[in-house]
């Protein structure tokens, strides 16, 4: 059985096009959810009143409820009280809403990886609250939270394939309208596998480089 | 070196965790120029006594004044206090993210905002003083106990205090290097630098000393002068504290 190149060459613009779709989705949500996992994880680690509370709820609502149904109540459920939003735009929503939570853990993980006792040499130099943050609490934080960091932005990258059902034009919904128009199951699934991996592959590396660029918080001080 | 000029007060002290009582009624004055150093068993208050005097502990009784002003009300601005006051630790406590120069121009460039090459020159002499100038781009895990420990003195010296606290900063690391750190610390001593010093070196106390404070879970049993001490305790607890360091 040899594959139909043909059909293969000729879908790729296609594939190409959905392909930036995807990565533009993944981009600006991993980039939002990683903002809003910063200042989730910042609002619990300083326990700050009332935030708090609304912080804990929506990480809850987050990790409980499938992307699938949080597209969709964004996009169907939306429209029924007057506010439309595009589907790329609800997309990018869906997803930071989930990342934010994933993200808010592993920073708030990092956070808790620094010592008292780091801190308290903080405080001993005269450092402010927000330059103790800066300075010292964010950047160990960050050391250790890299590797989760970096395993959400995989799985959010992945979880784009979701987004298809609400009709954006990504990877997804390509390769199944494909298959639907033409038959060639087989060649368009591969392709759809080839350009994920050809997207994720790069990012995995860039992760695995960062972690090993950032890891002086193991070792002693 | 030690004046009169009292620096530090402190009155009626008292500090408890829960239901522990840490620290019970101190009263201690530090001079200026003056070398305290603190002793007495694990678990005594040593250190308690240095953090609340850092503002790493909160008070529940009496007062610590600093140049007459209290330190123990809540509107205490402790960012400018520990400019004054600077804490070395027994762990070195070094940022592990930054290289050594970064470590010590922190406080000086962004607590007291000041002129970066001034900064670097100061940093500069001060390395140099402690013999660690070539060392200056290393990170701290590169780092030797001892080097660690004296590069922790410069970072808090860097900030120019008037007083600076010493806890146990030798007690983690290995015997070759105790000396070193101990050596730096009798050059500022020298100096005439103000100094609270917490430590098991019986010989360096008595060497270093304008004045030994013995405390006792967590009173003071008695103050001295070094010599007084070592030779003839004023108190049977200090005399019994002396024997587990005579062989
Ligand atoms: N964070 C804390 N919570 C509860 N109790 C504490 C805490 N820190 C110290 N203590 C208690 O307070 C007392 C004084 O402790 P401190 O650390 O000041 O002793 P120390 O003289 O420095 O002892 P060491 O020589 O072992 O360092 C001890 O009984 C100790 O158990
Ligand atoms: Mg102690």
């Amino acid at each position: 059985m040899g594959l139909n190149w043909q059909f293969i060459t000729d879908s790729l613009p296609l594939y190409r096009e959905a392909a930036w779709t995807t990565l533009k989705l993944g981009f600006w949500g991993i980039l939002i959810s990683l903002i809003i996992g910063l200042v989730c994880s910042i609002i619990l680690y300083f326990r700050v009143k009332v935030l708090k509370t609304i912080v804990k709820v929506y990480i809850e609502l987050s990790r409980n409820t499938p992307l699938l149904i949080q597209l969709f109540f964004l996009y169907f459920g939306l429209t029924k009280v007057g506010i439309s939003l595009s589907e790329n735009t609800c997309a990018i929503i869906g997803l930071s809403f989930l990342g934010g939570s994933y993200m808010a853990e592993a920073f708030r993980s990092g956070l808790e990886a620094v010592s008292k006792s780091q801190i308290e040499s903080g405080l001993s130099i005269g450092l402010s609250k927000t330059q103790l943050v800066r300075y010292v609490v964010l950047p160990q934080a960050f050391s250790v939270a890299v590797p989760s960091i970096g395993a959400n932005c995989i799985f959010l990258l992945k979880e784009t394939s979701i987004v298809g059902a609400i009709a954006v034009v990504d990877l997804m919904n390509v390769t199944k309208d494909l298959i639907g128009m033409y038959y060639q199951t087989f060649e368009a699934l591969f392709m759809l596998v080839a350009v994920y991996f050809i997207m994720i592959l790069p990012l995995s590396l860039l992760l695995t480089w960062l972690e090993r660029k950032v890891r002086y918080a193991e070792f002693g001080n | 070196m030690k004046t009169n000029e009292v620096l530090l007060e402190i009155k009626g002290l008292h500090k408890r965790y829960d239901e522990i009582i840490a620290l019970d009624d101190i009263n201690l004055n530090i001079n200026k120029g003056e070398v305290v150093v603190i002793l007495g068993p694990s678990g005594c208050g040593k250190s308690t006594l240095l953090r609340c005097l850092n503002g790493l502990e909160k008070v529940h009784g009496g007062d610590i004044r600093y140049r007459g002003k209290s330190l123990v009300n809540n509107d205490v601005n402790w960012q400018e206090i520990r400019q004054h006051i600077g804490m070395v630790f027994q762990n070195y406590e070094l940022f592990p993210h930054m290289t050594v120069i970064e470590n010590i121009i922190l406080g000086p460039a962004k607590v007291q905002k000041r002129d970066k090459s001034e900064v670097m020159e100061q940093a500069k002499q001060l390395l140099e003083r402690v013999g660690l100038f070539d060392r200056k781009d290393s990170y701290p895990r590169q780092l030797s106990g001892g080097q660690r420990q004296r590069i922790a003195i410069v970072r808090a010296l860097c900030m120019n205090p008037e007083i600076m606290l010493f806890d146990e900063v030798t007690a983690a690391l290995d015997p070759e290097m105790v000396r070193e750190v101990l050596d730096v610390i009798l050059g500022l001593a020298k100096q005439g630098m103000t100094m609270v010093i917490v430590t098991h070196e019986m010989s360096f106390a008595r060497a270093v000393a304008d004045k030994i404070v013995f405390l006792d879970k967590g009173r003071i049993c008695e103050i001295s002068e070094p010599n007084e001490f070592f030779t003839n305790p004023k108190t049977e607890r200090a005399q019994q504290f002396l024997n587990i360091f005579q062989y």
